[in-house]
């Protein structure tokens, strides 16, 4: 299931995002391992969330080639539409400020995430309106596997709650939740610490290392949480005013000069 | 009295509001009311209405003053005046009945703002605590609409067997449910998948002339006419769909209007199919289920409904039957929705709804469930349409045009997005209280547009918009339990 392992799950080649005159990212190239956490880090500004944008299909990258490889397929993002990257190619995502269905409860958070799998077991509606034992059967299916992730993010209590009415980190976790719903063989998280206490960034790293060794995707995320980012990536790619200035595991990055320049006087917020 | 600072009450200041809102008061009626413009003998001649002016810039000043001291304090006393100006109402003269109206209307509401000040020793409610307390009762109706419901839909089956039930209160209960089926019918697209439609009469136009033509041209029955009717409107909503899909918010909102009156500049000017202006008359009458005809004297070889079953004929026979038609029709509707919201189409509806750049990055085609939104609410109007053609005989461009989508439009928004108990609710007062205040003549509208203004300033997001969710993890909780626990968070 871990794809042919000489290609990675991700590769970002000669990624360039303009918005008119104003380069937002400039020939990025990097991969991102199958089993891996991969972490983008940089000051704000520094592009970040464009390159997420472009993975995910919100953007058309003006130029580049995003590929990602698993069983054995491989699919070219740049040309797929938003809603078939997260279906098709199997990448999740999550968002910097959290978008949750916040008039809706927790549980159906997670079940619209299985939309896909329940339409064709809905038969587009029909078997659904007459209560075929097929839907029912992987209606049952679908609120087990919500059950399943709810245990493990620790909001099976508030499950009927609506979603819009839960604390914030307790938000953010659903948000990580509802992505893991769809499946996927690539996460994305958006800053997934930010605004989260001390305590809960120490729960967030604990889920992701869970992820990924239990589940067997690749996550990749932006973070400004030095702590985060230093305890629990694999690889750390780093990025300022659009470039790529820095690769490699933690502790190196942590060393290079290039990086230490970039950061200072921009630290405070890490 | 109440404690609370009596002396904190400042008559200066309180008069000085009551005059300025007086004042208000007289720039806006001394134009609209003072002056009118009547026609004699000599032409066209201004009649000043002064007293009209004075006596409404008068219960102006007094109900604002009333707010303003029954706020700070002097609960009582204005209690007591607003009684006393209110039973007035039946007893002094006023120059008009809408004054009269005013008065009545104005003086309660000054005494239930003064009982309530005196029960809470407040000043009213803020708009969070209103809206908490809207809630509770919506919740409430809610979990008792599991009884409302069903006895609804018994009461609106006897009606017509009812004593009181003449020819015009079936009638009236036609022209209920059809806007009742057409609010459901908008409630899926703008209730369930948030998309603003201002032209959902497009559909409704298109559902009557689909019939009208169909039936006239190639003689086809009602029973066959009314699932075309519905294919049309559907296919219709599909093709406004490609276009239009890709705006959002205020702009699609502005394109769904300006194809709704392209609909109806198509209706007029194509004479040679639509008759143009003129519409289309002696639409086919509905038989029963193309058994039997509802005529005193059947065409040769056809079945007469009341020899049928023995009856004498009586016309209303065909308008109790319309009348379930349409009952039947609005149900189905109704049905539909409350199934769909439990399906993964109506989840996806009311997800792309909440956020629908979420949805995409879920891998939901929000294309494709928007255009599923547009094909089946335009199927249910189309079955409208074809009823409304098929129950008035005549149709002409003049029925659809924007205020009918208006009125639709503003049933679902008052009954509170998403909500099916809500659409009847909206439905009665839109429709049902215009017709009731008939007597009021020309200040009918006037109390509608009041009607409207004061929910848009008490209950913003409509009457009812509770949302019980479509799937639970754990037991069910009454409201109750739910409030206690959303009171205990905070």
């Amino acid at each position: 299931m871990t794809g042919d392992p000489t290609r990675p799950l991700l590769m970002v080649e000669h990624l360039t995002q303009r918005f008119g005159g104003l380069v937002a990212v400039s020939d990025v190239s990097f991969s991102a391992r199958d089993r891996e956490i991969t972490a983008i880090i940089g000051p704000n500004g520094a592009g970040k969330t464009t390159v997420f944008n472009c993975l995910t299909g919100f953007y058309p990258p003006t130029s580049g080639r995003l590929t990602v490889s698993h069983c054995g397929r491989s699919w070219l993002l740049e040309r797929m539409e938003a809603h078939r990257i997260a279906g098709a190619a199997r990448v999740a995502r999550t968002f910097q400020n959290v978008r949750l269905f916040g008039g809706m409860s927790v549980l159906e958070n997670l079940i619209v995430a299985q939309h896909n799998k329940l339409m064709k077991a809905s038969f587009f509606t029909l078997a659904g309106l007459f209560g075929l034992p097929s839907f029912r059967r992987a209606e049952v299916e679908a609120v087990d596997k919500a059950r399943y992730w709810l245990n493990r993010v620790g909001l099976v209590g508030v499950a009927d709650w609506q979603a819009g009415n839960l604390p914030y980190g307790a938000q953010r976790r659903l948000e990580i939740a509802r992505a893991m719903c769809t499946e996927p063989r690539l996460l994305c998280l958006d800053e997934p610490a930010a605004g989260l206490n001390p305590r809960e960034s120490a729960d967030l790293s604990e889920l992701l290392r869970f992820i990924r060794d239990q589940h067997q995707i690749g996550v990749l995320l932006i973070e400004h949480d030095m702590s985060v980012v230093m305890q629990i990536s694999d690889h750390v790619v780093v990025l300022d005013y659009g470039r790529k200035i820095s690769e490699g595991p933690p502790e190196q990055v942590r060393l290079d000069p290039a990086v230490i320049a970039a950061y200072l006087g921009e630290e405070g917020d890490g | 009295m109440t404690g609370g600072g009596a002396e904190t009450i400042n008559f200066k200041s309180a008069l000085r509001e009551a005059a300025i809102a007086g004042g208000l008061a007289l720039l806006l009626t001394l134009p609209l009311i003072g002056l009118k413009t009547i026609e004699t003998s000599h032409g066209l001649v201004i009649q000043p209405h002064f007293a009209d002016v004075a006596v409404t810039v008068l219960l102006v000043f007094m109900g604002r003053l009333g707010l303003v001291l029954a706020a700070t304090g002097l609960g009582w006393p204005v209690l007591a005046i607003a009684g006393a100006v209110t039973a007035a109402g039946w007893l002094v003269p006023f120059p008009t009945d809408a004054l009269r109206w005013l008065d009545i209307a104005g003086g309660g509401v000054v005494a239930i703002f003064a009982s309530l000040a005196l029960r809470s020793s407040r000043v009213g409610f803020d708009q969070a605590e209103r809206d908490r307390r809207m809630d509770r009762i919506g919740a409430r109706l809610q979990d008792a609409s599991r009884l409302i419901g069903p006895a609804a839909v018994l009461f609106a089956l006897a009606l017509p067997m009812l004593p009181f039930a003449n020819r015009g209160v079936v009638d009236l209960g036609c022209v209920l449910l059809s806007y009742i089926m057409l609010g459901w019918g908008l409630n899926i697209v703008v209730g369930l998948a948030g998309l603003l439609d201002l032209g959902y009469v497009a559909f409704y136009a298109v559902g009557a002339y689909s019939y009208a033509l169909l039936a006239q041209t190639f003689g086809f029955g009602f029973w066959l006419c009314l699932p075309l009717a519905g294919v049309f409107a559907s296919l219709y909503g599909l093709m406004l769909g490609f276009p239009v899909l890709r705006l959002r918010g205020d702009y699609f909102a502005i394109v769904t209007l300006a194809f709704a009156e392209i609909v109806r500049m198509v209706l007029l000017n194509w004479t040679s199919l639509t008759n143009g202006p003129v519409g289309i008359a002696a639409i086919p009458r509905p038989s029963f289920f193309g058994i039997a005809d509802f005529t005193n004297s059947p065409a040769e070889g056809r079945l007469a409904f009341h020899q049928m079953f023995g009856l004498d004929y009586a016309p209303i026979h065909r308008i109790i039957f319309l009348y379930y038609v349409i009952l039947a029709l609005a149900l189905v509707v109704n049905f539909f929705t409350l199934r769909i919201r439990r399906l993964p189409l109506g989840r996806a509806w009311e997800a792309l709804r909440e956020d629908d750049i979420a949805c995409t990055a879920l891998g939901i085609n929000s294309t494709n469930i928007k255009l599923a939104a547009f094909a089946i609410a335009g199927m249910f109007g189309g079955f409208a349409g074809a009823f409304f053609a098929s129950r008035q005989g005549f149709i002409s461009p003049e029925s659809f045009t924007f205020i009918e989508s208006a009125i639709i439009l503003a049933i679902v928004v008052l009954g509170g997005m998403g909500s099916q108990v809500g659409v009847v609710i909206a439905a009665l007062l839109v429709v049902g209280l215009p017709e009731a205040f008939r007597d009021l003549a020309q200040y009918r509208m006037l109390a509608f547009g009041a009607g409207m203004v004061l929910i848009m300033l008490w209950r913003p997001r409509g009457l009812l918009a509770h949302r019980d969710p479509t799937i639970l993890l754990h037991v069910r909780k009454s409201a109750r339990q739910q409030q206690a626990e959303s009171e205990a968070r905070g």
